[in-house]
């Protein structure tokens, strides 16, 4: 009882507080987001919601946007997209956001559009699909860079080596399939020829058959591996073992530390796409992107005491994108802000730098989203030229 | 002829771990007539446990004991707090509550653990094995000799031991067995923890290949229930056979065929067999008596 008191009393005291400071913080500005914190993808949701935390309190620390402070509304819909859809519904007609922030995964965006299509809500997705933002859809902007981006990537990886006939070996898993399916789009546009391919289960644990078929097919030059999670690892050692020599290219799934740790020395030379966050502390002072992404990596380290996950870098660049057109709006309106969004142009963010229109609600291009490392003595080294 | 070499090895490989993890449901089911669905939890836990405290600089060979350790305490508590009191039930409700335990279990690994992939080293290297044109790694060999070390001590326990032979009179008939004096209730319990155990030990030698996390038991748990089925649930060495097989089904398939369709094939071959075989391969046939 004594405790309560003291809250009630503490609560008391802070509200006075903020009634003190005056008209401009009377109200706020409420932004929602849809995060798969815990589940299967708590990997993607967790550093996400931490860093919306981070930022949102900083933010506010600084005096807010137009005046007026923010207010997160975080729903953890555990990457399920039925609760994501309720949860979409809930932030519309009983929270009455202005914009909102998420979801982390594709099904759970593609459950959650209908809503805010409906509602004319501005929503920026933290998913990776392409089909988020093709079609464009009027209130429906995405950070994270594409799989058809990662594909031209390291095809146009594979031709500056004069290397155009691959194999794939991908993971059954979405991310696998959804990526699978956009190198094989790109491929007949860029002149590379995909030989064969085979695929494993997300939780197999020996690829030797799929990879042998491979060594003995005739003309292939590259192999490249579109997957996530263990599966890339357990193929790049299966691949050393075998004593295949061709050049393994892995996804930017597969962008952390840890890949490099499971799979060891068999990750030597192996190259793959990734974003600048990974690389923060390795890219030229020339780069434009520099400053930003070692500043949320010192940040999200500090705060946190985790190394950063690129993943945490789609929700920095969608709320300060957010944050960015609100200013320009001068204004939270809805609508007004979903027009300054799509007018951002030269924001230099974690995943890239964006500049968005009409029919490219996404703003990244394929060589300020993606850098081509190889993984040298067990760390990240930038492909010169790339 | 070295491809068939290297697919017949892959085959090894995997089937190798499937074994290993079919062997921990036997116990289990030959005590009490319970399918544990927690059983994969076991083998999370490990190697999870191996991982974490190897990581906190711990011996390997130790670290591998205190994992067994703790497992082996955590298959007791499974038995002691949740299957014990609900004695009594019907099997489908007690494995109803293994899956709970799976869970639960999960869950608490997500929160003392993280959510990452963790590895092993092999204690004999990561250097392939070559022969004929193919390769191995020395790790799948260690497994197999788990595995068949297993069931050489499952099956002296279970014919030349007076406590292995009162694990099969209280699997026949548990009032029959209270009434010629086994305290059934402590070999239900003995049968967890060993479950356990063997969980555990299967857990730190497929790490090293099959890489580990907080969810890794629930598809291996399926795979290792499928091998036990193949084999005869309730055999030991049927458990190994069927792993075996299954494994080699699996690489010929992704070899010979086509990757897409491994596990359909595979699947597809188990149902076969048993509605040819009802009991599985090595499975005595159960005969009810009213």
């Amino acid at each position: 009882m004594r405790a309560l008191q003291h809250i009630a009393m503490a609560a008391g005291v802070g509200l006075a507080a903020l009634v003190g400071m005056g008209h401009q913080a009377s109200a706020q500005i409420k932004i929602g987001a849809v995060l798969s914190v815990t589940g299967p993808a708590s990997f993607l949701g967790d550093p996400e919601k931490k860093t919306l935390q981070i930022y949102v309190d900083e933010i506010n620390a600084k005096g807010g946007v137009n005046g007026q402070k923010l207010e997160l509304v975080v729903y953890d819909d555990a990457a399920n997209s039925n609760s994501a859809r309720t949860f979409a519904t809930r932030l519309v007609e009983q929270d009455k956001v202005v914009a909102v922030i998420g979801p982390s995964t594709t099904g759970s965006t593609m459950a959650m559009i209908p809503v805010f299509e409906d509602a004319h809500i501005p929503l920026i997705s933290l998913a990776g699909a392409v089909q988020i933002i093709e079609p464009v859809r009027k209130w429906v902007f995405k950070t994270p860079a594409t799989d058809t981006m990662a594909c031209e990537k390291i095809f146009a990886d594979l031709k500056s080596r004069k290397l155009t006939q691959v194999a794939l070996i991908s993971g059954t898993d979405a991310f696998g399939k959804s990526m699978s399916v956009e190198c094989h789009k790109v491929a007949s546009k860029v002149g590379v020829r995909i030989m064969t391919e085979e695929t494993y289960g997300p939780r197999d644990s020996d690829m030797t058959p799929q990879l042998t078929k491979i060594r003995d097919t005739p003309g292939v030059q590259a192999v490249i591996n579109p997957g996530f999670g263990q599966g890339p690892a357990i193929v790049t050692r299966n691949y050393r073992q075998l004593g295949i020599k061709l050049p393994l290219y892995q996804s930017h799934g597969v962008c952390s530390k840890q890949y490099i740790k499971l799979a060891g020395e068999a990750a030597e030379g192996v190259r793959l796409p990734c974003s600048s966050l990974v690389i923060a502390d390795k890219l030229p002072a020339s780069d434009p992107q520099k400053p930003v992404v070692v500043d949320y990596a010192r940040t999200f380290q500090q705060k946190t005491g985790q190394a950063v996950a690129t993943f945490g870098g789609h929700a920095y660049d969608a709320l300060m994108i957010l944050v960015d057109a609100m200013k320009r709006a001068k204004s939270s309106d809805p609508a007004k802000v979903r027009d300054e969004i799509e007018k951002t142009k030269g924001f230099i963010g974690a995943d890239g730098v964006v500049n968005m229109s009409p029919s490219d609600h996404l703003g990244l291009s394929v060589s300020s989203a993606f850098h081509m490392l190889e993984i040298k003595h067990g760390d990240w080294t930038l492909v010169p030229g790339t | 002829m070295a491809e068939l070499l290297q697919f017949i090895f892959s085959g090894l490989t995997v089937g190798a771990v499937y074994a290993l993890v079919g062997l921990g449901f036997t116990l289990i089911y030959n005590a009490s007539d319970i399918i544990n669905f927690a059983q994969g939890e076991f083998v999370m836990l490990g190697g999870m446990i191996t991982v974490f405290l190897v990581a906190a600089g711990v011996p390997l060979p130790l670290a591998a004991l205190i994992a067994v350790g703790l497992t082996t305490a955590v298959g007791l508590a499974l038995h002691r707090l949740a299957i014990e009191p609900a004695r009594g039930s019907s099997p489908v409700t007690l494995i109803m509550i293994t899956i709970g335990a799976s869970i639960f279990l999960r869950g608490i690994a997500q929160i003392i653990f993280d959510r990452r992939f963790h590895s092993l080293p092999s204690l004999f290297g990561s250097e392939p094995i070559h022969f004929g044109g193919a390769t191995m790694l020395p790790q799948s060999l260690v497994v197999l000799a788990v595995a068949a070390i297993i069931v050489v001590l499952l099956w002296l326990f279970m014919e030349r031991t007076l406590l292995g032979k009162a694990v099969t009179a209280t699997a026949a008939n548990r009032l029959a067995a209270r009434l010629i004096g086994i305290n059934t209730r402590r070999i239900v319990d003995f049968s967890f923890a060993i479950s356990a155990a063997i969980g555990a030990v299967a857990g730190i030698v497929v790490t090293p290949i099959t890489l580990t996390s907080y969810d890794v038991g629930t598809l291996l748990a399926l795979k290792g229930f499928a091998a036990a089925m193949l084999g005869g649930i309730g055999s030991a060495p049927g458990a190994v056979v069927g792993g075996v097989l299954l494994g080699l089904i699996e690489a010929l398939t992704a070899g010979y065929i086509s990757s897409n369709y491994k596990d359909a094939v595979s699947f597809l071959i188990i149902l076969i067999v048993l509605v040819a075989m009802p009991q599985g391969l090595f499975g005595r046939a159960r005969i009810e008596r009213v």
